[in-house]
């Protein structure tokens, strides 16, 4: 969810200020027909990060639970700092009742100040049914049931352009080692493979997390997510290896590590389905296929594609992705509404009214892939949902800010050194190791 | 002090008094700035100081240890050092230029115009000025202005290379010198004839009158000859085999080969549109075939001016267009304030105009240039948006200055208050001496 975060985190600046100015009943816009059922007359407000079109399509699920029930409905955007917002919301006693919560941390540390209200058991049981567990469990803290994951993004696509591996004559690669060998066979036909965004720390994490995922497993990439196994350990060694058998190929990377270190995210995207050409794949989540078709207007499936990123040394293939919770606040006023929208929220009928709409992958197993509006989204989607459990969340969104969120700093910046110079994996994982015990402040 | 005058014995009692008002006066009338100095500027600055010595959390007390964790990190090292060329070098180029525009400027006739103009970017915020010179340092040339330049400037000078991109396919007969020529692993006898495969060329960076390179290839050479081609060795598709002139194959033309023996070049030709090149009259023997560097130089990509290494002269490039405006108009102002009559005088008895600058015009000057001087210190002391903005995230730390280091150990993901204040402590010791300077020269200015 990051790229939009950027654009996300001003219009949300603006649209905060202008809710605050008008009154929350400006943003009600969601007033259906309510007479005669259930809720009425009672209203439920919603805050969240979402702004632009990602605000609007959540308003016609809001709307869609209006229609069912009959309870008025209130977005609030909360605007960068969703945190510090839901705080000082709680302290002046104007708690929202339902916050969609875009980060594992920021859950956590709701649950840990003792501001949520557990999920019903019809929650609960719906969500046993439709989700994955690893799902559940990244909504769980200390044992109880806070967090129903509503809208996933997934991390492990790598998008291509069908027009280049057509002249190259290569197919989509199913294994690490046939990605880089379809990668030289590409820059053998003139396109570099890689465009790799080593500006923005960010794409070179989800690099890593995904090799480190396949490549070491699933149980492996939670101890590190949890510094309980250090960055020293050999398999970080053995992954930042791996990648950096890629890195340090200059066919396979756009302009050299000078050229990625000089390209941010837009950038790398534009490289590969920009006007000019300049490489063969881009590699970072779902949403580089909504940059290609709203920016450049490429036709997703035709002109921009993706392959699931490929497993490594034999492991499973990866799948890296992150989701927005929706939690019930303690100070809410309308705990039962609140806690009826979220039973609707986990049912398949209120993911399918936002994945008619576009931008927006369910993580819940029951929704038809139908109801989404091209197959590109639906391959992701169903990637999505079929790797079940495995499914793991990005490790930089779970560590501390310092260390997996700055720019030029912390994992960061240790990376886009390792971009520039792939030959001591070892001298990187170490300073991986001292920039995490740092920031985790355990040491492990 | 009208009241000292009369009768000393019964004065004593109303003075004291008169005394005493004017001191509750004076104290009342300082009380609001004493207020306010005391809340904004004495506490926050003792409360640095003391929550320098707590640990991040703000709970237990750690003693100097910020301090000496402040020294030993290898990223706060770089921003001391950062900061001392920032105090060094700006303060310097703003005086010395804004002196050198004054002096000029006096001597121009739309000195006004001039002026307005030099000092417009004083208006724009740091902010604005920080994204337009990030666009301008940007290594793109097709979007970096400056680069842009560089690379225009010199490839008026030196002609490019036809294939920057090409590179010899590999383990088919062809080996890369440290130079960046190729040549054959294989020497070539007289009468035979080699093809020489490229790849890494997309189809629009071959030349539009490229033929196949297939028939000539299969060409004989005659018995004082060596032959060959030197082709594009990728059918689109993916469909040829590697090392093999396969139909759908260009020659690629235009490429520089020499055929070299003893290490001496003895012959050279360029490739024809078919990719065909031919050594002849050639002494019998073996001869190595070679494709000079020249072919595959890569362009000139102008200056990495948010590189690590020119990242802090680039962003002190743009403080430098935002404060020259100001130094020379302080400059200029204490200039038109200079007494005429000396340098009349001077140029009565002869200087010439350098003389008159050296010895006349910088001496009497020398007040309002320690003024503008000590104002830059301490304002470069503080510089962060600059910083923060024009270097991209690859090299923030190293250009990261005091301040900016302050801010990312406080609140930028770092969030060890403990050793921001240390820092900003340390920031604050080193723009006490600017300080105390500027302090005495305002008592000395009152005498």
């Amino acid at each position: 969810m990051r790229p939009s975060a950027t654009t996300r985190r001003t219009a949300a600046a603006a649209s905060a200020a202008l809710a605050l100015a008008l009154g929350a009943t400006a943003c009600g816009g969601s007033t259906g027909s309510a007479s005669g059922k259930e809720l009425s007359g009672k209203t439920v407000t919603v805050a969240g990060v979402w702004t632009g079109s990602e605000q609007d399509n959540f308003r016609k699920v809001l709307d869609a639970f209006t229609e069912k029930t009959g309870a008025k409905t209130v977005f609030v955007p909360t605007g960068d700092s969703l945190s510090t917002f839901v705080g000082s919301k709680i302290e002046g006693g104007n708690a929202p009742d339902v916050v969609m919560v875009p980060q594992v941390g920021v859950l956590k540390q709701f649950a840990e100040e003792g501001w949520l209200t557990p999920l019903s058991d019809k929650t609960a049981k719906a969500a046993d049914a439709s989700l994955a567990p690893v799902w559940k469990n990244y909504g769980t803290v200390d044992g109880t049931y806070y967090g129903l994951y509503f809208k996933a993004a997934h991390k492990s696509t790598v998008w291509y352009s069908p027009e280049a591996f057509d002249r190259a004559g290569v197919r989509a690669p199913g294994t690490y080692a046939d990605l880089l060998k379809a990668g030289r066979t590409l820059a053998d036909s003139g396109l570099p493979a890689f465009s790799v965004a080593g500006q923005d720390g960010w794409t070179l994490t989800d690099w890593f997390e995904n090799i480190y995922l396949s490549q070491a497993g699933p149980e492996k990439y939670d101890r590190l997510a949890a510094h309980t196994l250090p960055w020293t350990d050999e398999s970080v060694v053995k992954a930042l290896t791996t990648l950096g058998e890629l890195f340090k190929d200059k066919r396979l990377v756009a302009g050299g590590a000078d050229g990625a270190l000089n390209t941010d995210f837009p950038g790398s995207v534009e490289q590969v389905f920009g006007p000019k050409p300049r490489a063969g794949m881009v590699y970072e989540g779902d949403f580089v296929g909504g940059i290609a078709k709203d920016q450049f207007g490429k036709k997703l499936g035709e002109d921009a594609t993706f392959f699931p990123f490929p497993s490594v040394d034999g492991g499973h293939a990866p799948v890296v992705s992150g989701g927005d919770a929706a939690v019930v606040l303690k100070d809410g006023k309308q705990q039962d509404a609140a806690m009826r929208l979220l039973e609707f929220l986990s049912t398949p009928e209120a993911a399918e009214v936002w994945a008619g709409a576009g931008g927006f992958l369910s993580p819940n197993k029951d929704v038809d892939l139908a109801a989404y509006g091209d197959d590109t989204t639906r391959d992701t989607a169903e990637s999505l949902v079929r790797a079940g459990d495995s499914v793991r969340f990005d490790m930089s969104d779970q560590a501390p800010a310092a260390f997996g969120g700055t720019k030029g700093a912390g994992e960061w910046k240790i990376l886009q050194d390792f971009l520039r110079d792939p030959s001591d994996a070892k001298a990187t994982a170490k300073a991986l190791e001292d920039a995490a015990a740092k920031a985790y402040g355990n040491g492990s | 002090m009208a009241v000292t005058s009369s009768a000393p014995a019964a004065a004593v009692t109303p003075r004291r008094r008169a005394q005493r008002r004017r001191r509750a006066a004076a104290a009342l009338f300082v009380l609001p700035a004493l207020l306010l100095l005391g809340a904004l500027v004495v506490y926050p600055v003792l409360f640095s100081i003391g929550r320098s010595l707590f640990d991040a959390g703000g709970e237990r007390f750690v003693g100097v240890a910020n301090y000496t964790a402040m020294f030993r990190d290898p990223a706060t090292l770089t921003a001391i050092r950062n900061s001392t060329i920032w105090v060094v070098v700006a303060p310097v180029l703003l005086t010395g230029v804004g002196l050198v525009l004054a002096v000029l400027t006096e001597k121009v006739r739309w000195a006004t115009a001039f002026k307005l103009v030099l000092f417009l970017p004083m208006a724009v915020s740091f902010l604005a000025a920080g994204i337009v010179f990030r666009l301008a340092y940007e290594e793109e040339p097709d979007r970096g202005v400056l680069n842009a330049v560089a690379v225009g400037v010199h490839d008026v000078f030196t002609e490019q290379s036809p294939y920057p991109e090409a590179r010899a396919r590999e383990g088919h007969g062809l080996t890369a010198g440290s130079d960046g020529s190729y040549r054959t692993d294989a020497a070539a006898d007289t009468g035979g004839s080699v093809s020489l495969g490229f790849v890494g060329l997309t189809p629009d960076a071959v030349p539009a009158g490229a033929r196949p390179a297939q028939d000539a290839a299969a060409r004989t050479a005659a018995a004082d000859e060596v032959r060959g081609v030197v082709y594009l060795d990728f059918t689109p598709g993916g469909a040829g085999t590697p090392g093999a002139v396969d139909p759908e194959e260009n020659g690629l033309p235009g490429m520089a080969v020499e055929a070299v023996r003893d290490g001496e070049v003895v012959a050279s030709a360029t490739t024809a549109d078919d990719g065909s090149f031919a050594f002849t009259g050639l002494q019998a023997g073996s001869y190595t075939v070679q494709l000079p560097e020249k072919n595959f130089a890569p362009p000139y990509q102008g200056v990495s001016w948010l590189g690590p290494a020119l990242v802090t002269p680039a962003i002190i490039g743009a403080y430098l267009w935002i404060w020259t405006g100001f130094a020379m108009v302080l400059i200029g102002a204490g200039l038109s304030a200079l007494p005429r009559d000396a340098l009349e005088a001077a140029r009565m008895d002869g200087a010439n105009e350098w003389q008159i600058f050296r010895k006349i015009t910088v001496p009497l000057l020398a007040p309002v240039l320690t003024v503008v001087f000590v104002t830059l210190v301490i304002n470069v002391m503080k510089v962060f948006d600059l910083v923060y903005i024009i270097a991209p995230g690859p090299v923030q730390e190293e250009a990261s200055v005091l301040a900016t280091r302050m801010w990312l150990v406080s609140f930028g993901g770092g969030n060890d208050q403990g050793l921001g204040s240390a820092l900003s402590v340390l920031l604050l010791l080193l723009v006490v001496p600017a300080m105390i300077f500027n302090i005495r020269r305002f008592r000395g200015s009152r005498k």
